[in-house]
């Protein structure tokens, strides 16, 4: 696959490393099944405490260079202690750093210099689904607003192609348009 | 390919399971039309030779076409001959039909592109109550019940299909997934000229960066109608066919759409204004801007603020489904170990990983027009060639 990566565009992205990767997945595709892991405990009230550390890929057991911790509660306004943000602000986290960096190696693929790039995003819900109020309203957001500011070297067109790819291929864009299946299950 | 052996003074046959022109006799709906225009059908030393050049041929009149072909390069057809197995063996391959085998030298793949509609795995989990059909079964809108149409893929055959179900007064609901979108005329000529002109049809397999996403892209939103009209996700739209996102999965007895609606409108519509501006561009560099209409642009794609994400499939609302969602060809008779691990035969534009062995006629075979009739000149003469240096190294002849 040919780049069209201009070696004076820099966005911080090593692009060649992404298209040795996709080539060489392309003929070992047993190499590009991933398991992304979260260990989370409770600590008290609506407060839990997670873990990011390890996961599976390319073949092997894999680390991030360090452990990622994340707190989670709700506001006082769920009489909480809001120790940390509301699990669905971490969708909304998910969701905009995974449009954002596919923004960013998609910009340094296509030779476009990003001078900065931000994202405000608005996840609209109605309560009465998650108190159980009424059983028609869904618990999950009833959508989800993004709005990107982007200065880069390139026209209005080319911005929003960028954007439109980027959703493309994105991971948490799938996952929250998507269905998935999830299994629980309880170890005593 | 025929035509372009008989040149050389190849010895050949030609297996059909049925008639010439099988598929579109017998596995076409009744008002299809080509999406391509009259004077772009052409074959070697063959072309439209009728007083509408612009149009686009009705059913009857490709079957016409190709059956004039066949009788006017004689073509050594061998019809109600259906191939059972190709296998290799020793130094050439053995072809059994129902109607005896044969031993051949060199054989050629022309079976096509379209003969297994590619359904969702989860189709088998549709209530029994939905009726489904796949657009080869498909003949008019009168085999539906009364009561709601799911169409599912929005290309050529699902925006046709979708617009003349409910237009019979079935309603139609359209399952939106990545698609192609473009005027059928623009700038007074026909989007075909314009992207034979400034060559895109004309592109190689070995020129373009990437050659799988490039034979995965999905054929283009284009109706053939006398007037011409350009169907688009607004045309069916403004008749009141109602956009959904791409068909997902089954829960219990719900059918579940993708939230990506917008995004994948939003690709199509910035495509076909890249589409549009190369065109304008090609026009400008060759001249071309005084003979024709002025450039211009589309209104964006319309879609609902809130397009249903959910769907209950038993309450009668939707009474049957349409899979629109693509063909893939059917390889179930060939014992050459060709096929990669998605079932896709291996092939450098069209000559197989197995030598002796041509395949045609498949989705940027060989070029981007490979799998429309015109294509099929430009890849038979190349393939005829390779194919005939092939039996020169061989030391026998075919024989039968």
């Amino acid at each position: 696959m040919a780049t069209t990566t201009e070696t004076s565009v820099d966005n911080g992205v090593n692009v060649q490393a992404l298209l040795d990767a996709r080539a060489a997945l392309t003929e070992a595709p047993e190499g590009a099944k991933f398991i992304w892991r979260a260990n989370c405990k409770w600590v008290n009230g609506t407060h839990s405490h997670s873990l990011v550390k390890s996961f599976f890929g390319l073949g092997e057991e894999q680390n991030h260079i360090t452990e990622f911790s994340f707190d989670a509660d709700h506001p006082e306004v769920f009489a909480s202690a809001d120790k940390g943000a509301a699990p669905i602000e971490y969708v909304l986290v998910g969701l905009a750093s995974c449009l954002t960096a596919g923004i960013a190696a998609i910009a340094q693929h296509r030779g476009i210099q990003l001078r900065s790039v931000s994202a405000t995003l608005e996840g609209g819900m109605d309560i009465q689904g998650i108190l159980g109020i009424d059983s028609d309203v869904r618990n999950g957001f009833d959508g989800i607003k993004v709005s990107y500011q982007i200065d880069a070297d390139a026209s209005k067109a080319d911005i929003e192609a960028l954007v439109a790819q980027s959703q493309k291929r994105s991971a948490v864009f799938d996952i929250v348009a998507n269905p998935t299946n999830i299994t629980v299950e309880i170890n005593a | 390919m025929s035509r372009c052996l008989t040149e050389r003074c190849i010895d050949h046959i030609v297996l059909e399971r049925g008639e010439v022109a099988n598929s579109w006799r017998y596995e076409r709906w009744e008002s299809l039309r080509l999406l391509t225009p009259n004077w772009q059908s052409n074959l070697p030393g063959y072309r439209y030779d009728g007083d509408n050049p612009d149009g686009y041929m009705k059913l009857s009149e490709i079957i016409d076409f190709i059956d004039g072909y066949a009788a006017f390069i004689s073509a050594p057809v061998q019809t109600d001959t259906t191939v059972s197995s190709v296998r290799c063996t020793n130094d050439c391959y053995e072809v059994i039909t129902n109607q005896g085998g044969w031993h051949c030298q060199a054989v050629v793949l022309a079976s096509g592109a379209f003969n297994i509609p590619s359904v969702p795995p989860f189709s088998d989990r549709l209530p029994a109550s939905i009726r489904t059909v796949t657009p080869n079964q498909y003949r008019n809108p009168d085999q539906f019940d009364n009561g709601g149409v799911l169409v599912v893929g929005a290309s050529a055959t699902g925006l046709q299909l979708a617009e003349e179900i409910h237009s019979s007064g079935r309603p139609v609901t359209l399952a939106v997934g990545e698609h192609v979108r473009m005027p059928r005329v623009y700038r007074g000529l026909d989007i075909q000229w314009w992207m034979d002109a400034i060559g895109v049809l004309d592109e190689r397999y070995d020129e373009v960066d990437d050659i799988v996403r490039a034979r995965n892209v999905p054929s283009p939103q284009l109706v053939g109608t006398p007037e011409r009209l350009t169907m688009d996700l607004n045309s069916v739209t403004d008749i009141g066919v109602k956009l959904i996102g791409r068909f997902t999965g089954i829960n219990n007895s719900e059918a579940l759409f993708s939230g990506s609606l917008r995004n994948v409108i939003a690709l199509a519509d910035l495509k076909m204004n890249r589409l549009l501006d190369t065109i304008d561009e090609w026009a400008t560099d060759n001249g071309k801007d005084g003979e024709v209409q002025d450039s211009q642009r589309y209104s964006v794609t319309r879609v609902d603020d809130a397009p249903p994400l959910g769907i209950d499939l038993s309450n009668g609302e939707i009474r049957s489904i349409v899979w629109a969602t693509g063909f893939r060809p059917d390889y179930s008779w060939l014992e050459v170990p060709v096929l990669d691990r998605k079932g896709r035969i291996r092939h450098q534009g069209g000559v197989v990983d197995s030598p002796g062995l041509y395949v045609m006629g498949l989705t940027f075979l060989r070029r981007r027009k490979s799998s429309f009739i015109h294509g099929a000149g430009d890849d038979a003469r190349d393939l005829s060639v390779h194919l005939a240096s092939y039996l020169d190294q061989c030391s026998t002849g075919p024989r039968h």
